[in-house]
């Protein structure tokens, strides 16, 4: 038996899009590259704006009709998705590769029934009947934990309540049992206890279906539940790639460490304050030099606004990647600070750094 | 949605009594001239105009004629006798209706085919070269008066008198029964005409309204979803682009059956609007007031089929 050299689900090289404004070129994605393995979740996660969204929309080629310019290459079980045809690529939307979005209220048409969207998404990709195709739109719904499913199937979105869409949103995504669920946000528009049955719900799939996650969230708990693996994205690039439990146990990114300190966590004590990254996420027209973190980042140094950080291997970490240019042994007395209680300034301090010229 | 369609009736109802009421005031009460002198015509003695004014009962009190005049219209749909031909305004006018009905609708079914393709064409590449031609095409045509515009067609298309003879002219026009071929491209050029204003509005309409709607999540589902982009235009941004767009249609229907005055006087079409205009020429007061009831009759019928049809349309709207 050759052994064929590992493949990954899916594989993002280089990954850039840029969309032409009246106001400038802006960089939504500049130079990613991450991997999905099979039956295995992705956690992207960033701020709104650090182009989260428009790399996974470009996986399935939805920034094309707006006018994006792509470069890289997106590997679904090897086949190049940047240079497939508009037609090619179709046959694989919703089919191996399904997406479902933030507000599940307004990704649904108003005019139609749940079950004949479901039907739609079903007959898009396969020759079935339209009695088989509402037969299966009846099972998909009861698969999302949508109670009376053959007498909800004729209901229209707005007859539904918010988790309930989303869980038809799911069940069009899964409809033709892709290989690939990207989840935009997938809970964000919902209550918090709604929140948590569908991350349920999402897992239970995942774990009967085997199929592989991209979950894209602003939210690191929701990181916490779901993912195996963390991309952390920044203005449009990713700074800090790793198994999770690395990603939630060792953290090497500043950027990383404000995200985490700015979630409050129940195990904590009162006195440990939240706190703030400082600043807002840069503009992608016109990015700040160097590294793109530098202006917000309490522990950069001078040369850090001209010297622009590569993702590199952690050193004796193969799996954890960074985009930083303090040392390792700096970053790590930083971190080992920081989740002690210190506040930024004293971490600095501690850590023997000079702090901020300003 | 039944109780709300009744309430929609009954208000209708009250509508055509108000706008009765009204008519009554503008042709009887009013100062124009003497329906009985009209009446008479060239014959008036006083013997005649006295006998007249018996007849038509304009020496009862105005209450008096007010309440016959109302039970006339809404018992026996009596709308009273042409000054002119002596003939029933009600037989007139629905001997007349079917070429009325004959020009607006054919008319509709062009302004609605161009209308939706050069919306949609245009819609799917704004800004393109074929856009701006088309919107800055549409716009010449709004600009353009039904009148002048029918006049320019017959001289450069009609059979007798164009440029180029290709479409039979003004006077062409025969009854669909008579002679449906006849009749079909006799109404080529007045369909044209209806339907080149309405048409460019239209377009206009359905391409800001498709631009809006592809910018929507539920488009970018569908997308998701692997449809064709045929079918997204045409079953998810249509599906929703048209809605406004529907309602301007019943109205436009509702107002150029009682109003197509311009478009049959010139193409000589003895519809309900050339009626009218004869009957103006005329001071034929019993049949303009016959029509301008039909006219409101219309544009009120119009007016409920569109909220009706606005129910059915989207399903997030049901009235109560």
């Amino acid at each position: 038996m050759s052994v064929a050299p590992h493949q990954p689900l899916l594989r993002v090289e280089d990954l850039h899009v840029e969309f032409s404004t009246e106001d400038g070129v802006v960089h939504a994605v500049d130079g990613i590259t991450y991997q999905v393995e099979r039956g295995r979740t992705l956690g992207i996660v960033g701020e709104s704006g650090s182009g989260k969204t428009v790399a996974s929309m470009t996986t399935l080629g939805l920034t094309r009709s707006q006018g994006a310019q792509i470069s890289g290459r997106i590997l679904f079980e090897g086949r190049d998705l940047v240079a497939l045809s508009d037609g090619e690529l179709r046959a694989i939307r919703g089919n191996e590769i399904a997406m479902i979005f933030q507000d599940p209220l307004s990704s649904l048409h108003p005019f139609y029934k749940v079950g004949y969207q479901l039907i739609e998404a079903i007959r898009a990709h396969r020759d079935v009947t339209k009695a088989q195709a509402r037969a299966r739109a009846v099972e998909l719904l009861g698969l999302v934990g949508i109670p009376d499913p053959s007498r909800r199937v004729d209901d229209y979105p707005h007859e539904f309540s918010g988790g309930m869409r989303q869980r038809a949103m799911i069940a069009m995504g899964l409809a033709n049992e892709p290989k690939l669920l990207i989840a935009d946000e997938p809970t964000t528009a919902l209550d918090v206890t709604v929140q948590a049955q569908i991350l349920a719900l999402l897992e239970r799939l995942q774990r009967e279906l085997g199929m592989a996650i991209v979950i894209i969230t602003h939210d690191l708990g929701v990181v916490a539940e779901m993912a195996d693996d963390v991309a952390v994205m920044y203005a449009g690039r990713i700074v800090e790639t790793a198994p999770a439990e690395i990603v939630f146990g060792g953290p090497e990114h500043p950027y990383t460490w404000g995200l985490l300190k700015s979630i409050p966590t129940l195990g904590g004590s009162r006195e440990d304050d939240l706190v703030p990254i400082p600043g807002t996420p840069p503009s992608l027209i016109n990015r700040p030099s160097g590294c793109h973190f530098h202006p917000r980042c309490p522990y950069a140094q001078p040369d850090h606004a001209r010297i622009d950080p590569p993702l590199q291997a952690v050193p004796g970490e193969p799996t954890h990647h960074v985009a930083c240019l303090l040392e390792a042994d700096v970053r790590r007395r930083l971190w080992a600070e920081l989740r002690a209680g210190r506040l930024p300034d004293e971490a600095l301090a501690a850590a023997g750094l000079p702090g901020e010229p300003s | 949605m039944t109780r709300y369609i009744i309430r929609r009736l009954l208000w209708g109802v009250a509508l055509l009594i108000l706008v009765s009421a009204l008519t009554f005031v503008l042709f009887r009460i009013l100062p124009t001239a003497d329906p009985a002198k009209l009446r008479a015509g060239r014959l008036s003695s006083p013997k005649i105009l006295a006998e007249i004014r018996n007849d038509l009962g304009l020496n009862k009190p105005l209450l008096t004629q007010f309440w016959i005049y109302m039970k006339g219209i809404f018992l026996h749909f009596n709308l009273g006798y042409s000054y002119y031909s002596d003939a029933s305004v009600k037989s007139l006018i629905f001997s007349r209706i079917p070429d009325t009905v004959s020009l607006v609708f054919g008319g509709a079914v062009v302004w609605l085919v161009a209308g939706l393709t050069v919306g949609i064409i245009s819609a799917r590449r704004p800004r393109s070269r074929l856009d701006r031609a088309s919107m800055g095409g549409a716009l010449v045509l709004v600009s353009a008066p039904e009148y002048w515009l029918g006049l320019i067609v017959l001289y450069l298309f009609a059979a007798d008198i164009g440029r180029l003879r290709i479409f039979p002219g003004a006077g062409s026009y025969v009854g669909v029964t008579s002679d449906p071929w006849k009749w079909f491209t006799s109404l080529i050029l007045p369909w044209l005409v209806v339907a080149a204003g309405n048409a460019a509005i239209y377009a206009r309409l359905i391409r800001g309204s498709l631009i809006e709607t592809m910018g929507e999540d539920y488009i970018r589902t569908a997308r998701a979803k692997g449809l064709s982009e045929r079918r997204v235009v045409l079953r998810h941004g249509l599906r929703s682009a048209i809605n406004p767009v529907m309602t301007i249609f019943g109205l436009d229907i509702g107002v150029l059956l009682g109003s197509s005055v311009l478009v049959e006087t010139v193409f000589d079409i003895p519809g309900i609007g050339r009626l009218n205009y004869d009957a103006i020429t005329h001071s034929d007061f019993p049949i303009v007031q016959g029509t301008v009831l039909l006219a409101a009759l219309f544009i009120i019928v119009a007016n409920i089929l569109v909220d009706i049809a606005y129910a059915y349309l989207d399903p997030r709207v049901r009235y109560s």
